[in-house]
């Protein structure tokens, strides 16, 4: 039937993506906090960075490297939530039921990269602002290049990963279990994002072909990523 | 010949190659320490063994995934087990020879970041399997990210270092290429790696041996998992 959420008909399946992005973003909304709690995350790690700073001037790399390691602070607390709260108001297994997987897999995952373009755009600003400047003519298009493709790297493990982890059972260490699988698998992301950040920075500093080698890393970090959680992800979500 | 007959010859094996490396190698110019060369024959045929071990608990992790038997589960753990323990190892050996010749053992060149990570993933992947007490869930999500880091693993320890426009201080190209080894070492290299390879199959098979048994306590009702 074409309007069985499980057939493989293209209209139905971007349906059953779109209704669970949707579902993500209305139950996000009810709770008001949430998405707030996690920006606010973000701007206090920032700010906890910036401020035990002060005055130092710092290398731009040392600043990318600050950067990015706020954003992570920020993707580890909130980006495991679609998957966790689906299986703490246990709607999982109907979910299972109404979607195919690759169709829950790209909602929840364009949920995610929503949540840390929320988190880029009020972070990298105010980085910016606060820190103490280590910018030389910096190369805006491909400081946001950097922080659009990081950021979907960051998003992408990190949905793939709380799919592997949200009905492990022992549920407080979840948290803790998140961050602990996850970086891992972000720490190329990192050193690339990073490396590229820098380039962006401080163009003029920066070893020749180091910004285009770090991109080329980043986008094909991404690329493998979303394809392995593609690939992987039915045989997690399904119990056969 | 028996399996004891085996086990016997593998233990005779590793002396005689523990032995010929300190006494029979020859010192090489070139290093700081002209003798530290002999930590080749220990350092490299750990990695070998212990990539050999990765892919098999990657194999078994992906058929795991098809056939849904706890058996392939538990040979999946064993093998990351054992790949563990021979990465450790690996670099362990690889810090001692650092600290010798660029007086740091660390360094953060591209291939120690990399093992660090990939020690890191392992470390994560017995971190998932004690966060599930239910035996197919557990190996369900094991297994995904074994195969998620087998598709990284060669990314990160292969391709990134080995890549044109890094820099590394880890010597390239020594293992196969025709001049790199001088006869006395490619001997006694081959033979250390033939030797740790049989020292890690071996301690693989016992490990799922007792794997399988704790599997079907566990399956029966008896606490404890793996």
């Amino acid at each position: 039937m074409a309007d069985d959420p499980q057939s493989i008909d293209a209209r139905t399946w971007f349906r059953a993506a779109a209704a669970v992005l949707v579902k993500e973003a209305r139950v996000e909304g009810r709770s008001r906090l949430a998405l707030g709690a996690t920006v606010l995350f973000s701007v206090c790690a920032l700010t906890a960075v910036a401020y035990t700073i002060g005055e130092t001037h710092l290398d731009a790399s040392v600043q990318a490297a600050l950067l990015w390691v706020v954003l992570l602070f920020a993707a580890m607390s909130g980006l495991a939530r679609p998957f966790v709260r689906e299986e703490e108001m246990q709607t999982a297994d109907y979910l299972r039921l109404y979607a195919r997987p690759s169709a829950v897999l790209t909602g929840k995952l364009l949920f995610n990269a929503g949540v840390m373009l929320v988190i880029e755009v009020v972070t990298a600003p105010l980085f910016f602002i606060v820190m103490p400047s280590g910018m030389v003519r910096p190369d805006v298009g491909l400081l946001t290049a950097v922080l659009a493709l990081g950021g979907l790297g960051l998003a992408s493990t990190s949905t793939f990963v709380a799919a592997m982890i949200a009905q492990a059972s022992a549920a407080g260490s979840r948290g803790a279990l998140f961050f602990v699988v996850a970086f891992p698998a972000l720490a190329p992301l990192l050193m690339a994002s990073t490396h590229a950040t820098f380039a962006a920075m401080a163009p003029v500093l920066s070893p020749p072909g180091y910004a285009a080698n770090s991109m080329v890393v980043i986008a094909s970090y991404d690329a493998i990523v979303i394809a392995a959680g593609y690939l992987l992800f039915g045989s997690v979500w399904s119990e056969t | 010949m028996s399996k004891t007959g085996l086990k016997i010859a593998l233990f005779v094996w590793m002396e005689a190659v523990i032995f010929g490396a300190f006494t029979f190698l020859p010192p090489v110019p070139g290093f700081r320490v002209p003798a530290l060369a002999k930590i080749m024959v220990f350092h490299v045929p750990n990695a070998m063994s212990a990539t050999v071990i990765s892919l098999a608990a990657a194999f078994y992790a992906i058929r795991f995934l098809f056939r849904r038997n706890l058996l392939d589960d538990v040979k999946s753990a064993a093998g990351a087990s054992i790949a563990l323990l021979f990465w450790i190892l690996t670099t362990v050996t690889g810090m001692v020879f650092a600290q010798v010749q660029w007086g740091q053992a660390w360094n953060w060149d591209p291939k120690q970041s990399a093992i660090f990570m990939l020690l890191l993933i392992y470390l994560a992947y017995f971190a998932i399997r004690a966060a599930f007490s239910d035996a197919q869930k557990r190996a369900t999500a094991a297994a995904a990210w074994m195969v998620f880091a087998a598709l990284t693993i060669p990314l990160l320890t292969y391709v990134l270092p080995n890549a044109p426009g890094m820099m590394s201080l880890h010597p390239k190209q020594v293992v196969f290429s025709v001049g790199g080894m001088g006869p006395q070492y490619r001997m006694i290299f081959w033979g250390a790696t033939a030797g740790f390879m049989g020292i890690a199959v071996w301690m693989f098979r016992l490990h799922v041996r007792i794997d399988e048994m704790k599997l079907s306590g566990e399956l029966a009702g008896l606490s404890g998992g793996l």
